[in-house]
């Protein structure tokens, strides 16, 4: 009887133990189910539809439950086909997509044209309120079912027909020869019927075909995924699985990767970059993304679209000292801009340093001459607008100003104008209610210079706050779209980019980086061009 | 008392309604919260006028005020940006908070009454000056200053707890954070409760029942500490209600996601459903608190009656 009691406590205590180790961080370390890592994250915006998510952290979880037509390498950002077997052309207006065979959605639903068909219809359709409906703008009937005002005419994009299980072609309203390469991006995946059938039930868990299936998703706090072990692509998990975890605040995450709570952490706050090689040596990574903050103008303002206006603009562009901004407020983690794209571009792809010139060069005499030259700054001070919630925009704000007073010798040439809130801001500067510059940022969608130049300067378009337009810049993106050769619409890019340069449509500033780190149980850790960790490629223990 | 209660519950209508209309305008005066929605991108105007119809965003101010107050007495606080009902925001984020403001009271209530009755009674000794001090360190300490601090070294140096809390947020975990959060409060209630034990130790009643012969630990409970409790009791429950809100710092330094956190976010996102909501919530909590606590006075001292 004694015995028997004694045990029963040894027993009591060993539980004990046992969760007690579970709280102290177990669970998501070295917990039953083996090489699972976990990674920080924020709360997506938007519901996770692959049409209606248009920021990194819904994205990231759509690169690992969804595979398109193309994947860009995420070394080197080029499109290479996954789903499609081949995409035909012979005009840049009329594709041919033909799919391979045996991919599934991990509910076992077959994957085929039509799949890709109905979602590119369901994104499209102005009624189901998707905020990334304008990348299907491009195909031939998108006016018809989401017209820029009333009602929608039409159900379906004409543009868009099945041939059989694995063809569909894709008409275009005009021509584009970088189409096949968009369609890397999320916004076009194939959508199984399960989505249809109850939308509610899917977006509580999403099922789509990727690497990774959904466990269970608390929304507000965390999402675990687990290796799809049926994966029929070639770029199978080699973990088993990723726990997503929610944090307010990225310097709590940076303090749990500390404390051995956390597995990776994919924004390294502002704060720690000076302590991060301390803490973290190799096992942190500061590369390249495909994002460029610049200074944009309001050219709606009589004040900044004048005769001068140009000489002030680029003499404000030579009154910042880019290298030393980038060294001692970012350490690093951004490089001084010598063209309006990116370098994750490549050579190949459209990106040429040193494209600016002297321009983007620091040169406080020439830059004094410049403004002096272009009648002065408008009403004797630049504003320079940002938000002041996220990114640690003030810091690098104001050493832009310090910089543009220490380069003219007047103290009040600069102030920065901040506003509460990014839907603010957002709110003043697509509604044309600002005087003077503002920060304007841009990441890219897909690895194209098109992404880069189009969305931000082309007349009207979606990005283009300032309403800057040239009718030059226009021409010379229509013909470098209807080219078929890819390196010759590379040239043409290039050469209106060199329209943005000479007229200085928006100052470029510098390329942001992304930057990572992680424990000791990671390792080939990387991110792609889009600043989000290649969770499949990473490796466990 | 019943008649007083239901007066006192007739006089929350018009403060009800003041609070929620003022929060209500002011989320509206952040401006258009579509614009933010579509990152550095405007949102083409097709889908952002569908959006604002859906949000109701559309119609004058009035109109979507009289329509909310109209939805939040069906019980229909409405949806986020996110899709999610803000119902079900307040049904996860409410009991998380509701544990670290429990969490908290308990250790302002156990341990700052416990000091301010242990220095009343020993006024001018160590003890006393020491805690004083030591309640005037807590009190100018910002709480961001000590969450950081201790998270620092209990979580990162020491290894002891949890850097952050998990998803579930059960009390053990929220021991710490409770304890950051009540800091600043436990201090004042320490101070408050001195005072108070100190001044009526002298009085009349206490050396009646000194002379009667009754233990000295029946005198400090039954006699001196009841009477001294009224002002410690209104501060604390008054606290209620601003923890329950003013929990922003210390949700975010340990990852809590309660009530703070929604608020924070829908502030961001200039969500006036999530803001509107949360906040008329927390207007209740601290009217229903106030009545509570001025409940309580007849329950401490017999004299003071309700009619």
């Amino acid at each position: 009887m004694r015995g028997a009691t004694a045990t029963r406590w040894a027993a009591c205590v060993t539980a004990v133990a046992l969760a007690a180790t579970g709280c102290g961080g177990g669970s998501d370390s070295a917990g039953a189910s083996g090489a699972v890592l976990s990674s920080s994250w924020t709360d997506p915006q938007n519901p996770l539809e692959p049409a209606n998510t248009n920021e990194v952290q819904g994205g990231k979880v759509l690169s690992m439950i969804f595979r398109g037509l193309k994947q860009y390498d995420p070394r080197t950002g080029e499109a290479k086909n996954m789903l499609a077997e081949r995409i035909e052309t012979s005009d840049s207006r009329r594709y041919t997509v033909t799919l391979k065979d045996g991919w599934t959605f991990s509910d076992g639903e077959k994957v085929t044209a039509k799949s890709f068909v109905d979602a590119w219809n369901y994104g499209a359709s102005l009624r189901n309120n998707q905020k990334n409906a304008y990348f299907f703008s491009y195909i031939e009937g998108y006016d018809k079912v989401h017209p820029a005002r009333g009602e929608q005419s039409a159900e379906t994009m004409s543009g868009l027909r099945t041939v059989d299980d694995r063809t569909f072609t894709v008409t275009l309203s005009q021509k584009f020869s970088g189409f096949p390469d968009t369609l890397g991006y999320n916004a076009f995946v194939p959508l199984p019927r399960a989505f249809y059938d109850d939308r509610a039930g899917w977006l509580a868990k999403p099922v789509g075909n990727g690497p990774y299936t959904v466990e269970s998703y608390t929304k507000g706090s965390e999402m675990r995924l687990t290796k799809w072990g049926d994966y029929p692509g070639p770029d199978a998990a080699r973990n088993d699985g990723v726990t997503l975890k929610v944090y307010t605040d990225n310097n709590t995450a940076y303090t749990d990767l500390m404390a051995g709570n956390l597995d990776l952490v994919d924004d390294v706050p502002a704060q720690q970059l000076k302590n991060v090689r301390g803490d973290l040596g190799d096992r942190y990574l500061n590369t390249p993304a495909g994002i460029i903050q610049t200074l944009a103008f309001p050219y709606y303002d009589k004040n900044w679209n004048k005769a001068g206006s140009v000489k002030v603009r680029q003499g404000l562009s030579r009154a910042i000292d880019r290298r030393q901004i980038t060294e001692t407020i970012f350490q690093k983690t951004r490089t001084p801009a010598t063209d309006w794209t990116s370098p994750v571009l490549g050579a190949e792809g459209g990106y040429k340093a040193g494209l600016c010139g002297a321009w983007c060069e620091y040169d406080a005499a020439a830059a004094k001459k410049l403004i002096k030259e272009g009648g002065g700054l408008p009403g004797g001070q630049v504003k320079i607008t940002y938000n002041a919630d996220t990114g640690s925009h003030k810091l690098w704000v104001d050493a832009v100003c310090n910089s543009i007073n220490n380069a003219l010798g007047n103290d009040r040439a600069c102030v920065g104008n901040p506003i509460g809130t990014f839907a603010d801001f957002r709110s003043k500067s697509t509604t044309q209610k600002l005087s003077g510059p503002f920060r304007a940022g841009w990441q890219m969608d897909y690895p194209l210079t098109q992404n880069f130049l189009q969305p931000l300067y082309y007349t009207n378009a979606s990005s283009n706050d300032g309403k800057w337009s040239s009718p030059e810049f226009d021409r010379l993106v229509d013909r470098a779209n209807a080219e078929t050769d890819p390196a010759r619409s590379v040239r043409m890019f290039q050469q209106a980019e060199e329209v943005v340069r000479d007229q200085m449509a928006a100052i470029p500033l510098w390329y942001q980086n992304g930057s990572a780190g992680w424990s000791q149980r990671l390792s080939n850790v990387t991110l792609n061009p889009f600043s989000v960790p290649v969770y499949d490629q990473i490796k466990v223990g | 008392m019943g008649r007083y209660v239901l007066r006192r519950l007739v006089q929350m209508v018009p403060v009800f309604a003041g609070a929620t209309l003022l929060i209500f305008l002011m989320v509206n005066v952040m401006g258009d919260p579509v614009a933010g929605l579509c990152g550095d991108r405007q949102c083409d105007p097709a889908t952002a006028a569908r959006l604002r119809a859906e949000f109701g965003l559309d119609r004058p101010v009035w109109q979507q005020y009289l329509t909310y107050m109209g939805n939040v007495f069906t019980g229909d606080f409405g949806t986020a940006f996110n899709g999610q009902k803000v119902t079900e925001l307040m049904a996860t984020a409410f009991p998380v908070t509701l544990r670290l403001t429990i969490v908290a009271v308990l250790i302002e209530v156990v341990v700052g009454v416990t000091l301010g009755v242990v220095t009343g009674l020993r006024r001018g000794r160590p003890v006393d000056t020491g805690v004083l001090l030591l309640t005037l360190v807590v009190i100018s300490v910002p709480t961001f200053v000590t969450g950081l601090l201790l998270q620092l070294l209990l979580g990162v140096e020491w290894g002891w707890i949890r850097p952050s809390v998990s998803s579930a947020a059960p009390f053990g975990e929220l021991l710490l954070p409770g304890l950051v959060l009540a800091s600043v409060s436990l201090a004042y209630v320490t101070r408050l409760t001195r005072t108070s034990i100190a001044e009526n130790r002298r009085s009349d009643y206490v050396r009646t029942a000194v002379a009667k012969g009754l233990p000295r630990r029946r005198v400090v409970t039954r006699h001196l500490l009841r009477n001294s409790l009224i002002p410690v009791v209104t501060f604390i429950g008054a606290d209620i209600g601003f923890l329950m809100g003013g929990a922003i710092v210390t949700e975010r330094i340990f990852n809590i996601h309660g009530v703070g956190f929604q608020l924070y976010q829908g502030i961001l996102r200039q969500n006036t459903q999530t803001v509107v909501g949360f906040v008329t919530v927390l207007v209740l909590v601290f009217l229903l608190c106030n009545l509570v606590v001025d409940l309580l006075y007849a329950v401490l001292d017999p004299r003071i009656r309700y009619a």
